[in-house]
């Protein structure tokens, strides 16, 4: 907000679109369904950490899908944890974010032939918005595809009608 | 102890259990019978000579003509000598006894055992499965075994 700061005289009163405004909010605080299922989740941790530092962005990871905006999926989907990822998916409240991250949710990775026990990209279980690749993706990629997440959320309306389906 | 001494004692303490062995090997190696493992586990285990106190590795092996097995890989912390047991089981009924009453370790190896190959250990405490989900449908690594094209309404293959 420092480029707002003394700008205004005696008023405090701003004029924008609730769209605007809702968006700027929701894509400044984009939380995080915290969990990680393999190698990425540790590139996650980086990202999170002092030198990449990802809650700039706003993200912050919670313990619970309900308090969570975006579900990073971070790692190998193994068939097992597909069904929980589904679960844990629902219980988000909409409007919800899937960012899939690293090789193996997005397409298997190098599980792809032999894998018998992994599923061959998450979004055969649920809708992803973002896929980030690299095996596993630097923490700059993460931060990538959390910035291209938030042009998606800015583009978006919440405040007007939906679209008749 | 050498392997050939390890392979002596059994054979006179245990006779016809020991069935067929190869001292030669780089992992010299004795096959013994499915059904008698524990015993003979217990015996290696307890007597002072041999004092076998550390399971390292306990494998499952498909052999691709009918038979599975068990490969047990044990070691003596203060005796410093090795020794390679296997014991085999046909396909269509794979028993083994379990050693998880002799070494702790045994208990998660055969579990896993039971989840890639499917082969029960007969007294074993908590015999299910341990990586797989529950109904996963077959046993992985067993060189027959095709991937399901379906699992839980979710399209496996690529």
């Amino acid at each position: 907000m420092g480029i707002l700061n003394y700008k205004f005289e005696n008023s405090n009163v701003l004029i924008t679109s609730l769209d605007s405004l809702l968006n700027w909010a929701r894509l400044s605080s984009l939380w995080q369904m915290q969990f990680g299922l393999a190698c990425c989740a540790i590139e996650m941790m980086a990202a999170s950490a002092s030198n990449f530092d990802i809650m700039r962005f706003g993200v912050i990871p919670r313990a619970t899908p309900r308090q969570a905006d975006v579900m990073i999926v971070a790692g190998t989907v193994t068939l097992k944890m597909a069904s929980r990822i589904k679960r844990l998916y629902d219980q988000m409240a909409e409007p919800r974010y899937v960012l899939s991250m690293g090789s193996c949710s997005n397409c298997g990775g190098p599980y792809w032939e032999h894998g018998y026990h992994v599923l061959k990209g998450v979004d055969r279980v649920i809708p992803v918005d973002v896929y980030v690749p690299g095996c596993p993706p630097r923490p700059e990629a993460l931060l990538e595809g959390i910035m291209k997440l938030q042009e998606k959320v800015r583009s978006e309306s919440l405040a007007k009608k939906a679209p008749a389906k | 102890m050498t392997p050939q001494e390890i392979y002596d004692n059994l054979k006179a303490k245990f006779g016809e259990s020991i069935l067929e062995a190869k001292l030669d090997a780089l992992q010299p190696w004795i096959r013994v019978d499915e059904h008698r493992t524990k015993e003979i586990c217990v015996f290696l285990h307890d007597e002072p000579n041999f004092r076998f106190d550390y399971l390292m590795c306990l494998s499952g092996m498909d052999y691709n003509n009918g038979a599975l097995g068990a490969v047990y890989h044990l070691s003596s912390m203060s005796h410093k000598h090795k020794i390679v047991l296997r014991a085999n089981c046909p396909k269509e009924n794979p028993r083994i006894q379990s050693v998880s009453s002799v070494w702790g370790t045994a208990d998660w190896h055969e579990r896993e055992a039971f989840d890639m190959f499917g082969i029960v250990f007969d007294g074993h405490p908590d015999m299910r499965r341990i990586l797989c989900p529950d109904d996963y449908p077959g046993y992985p690594l067993r060189k027959d075994f095709k991937v399901p094209e379906f699992y839980n309404g979710m399209k496996v293959p690529y």
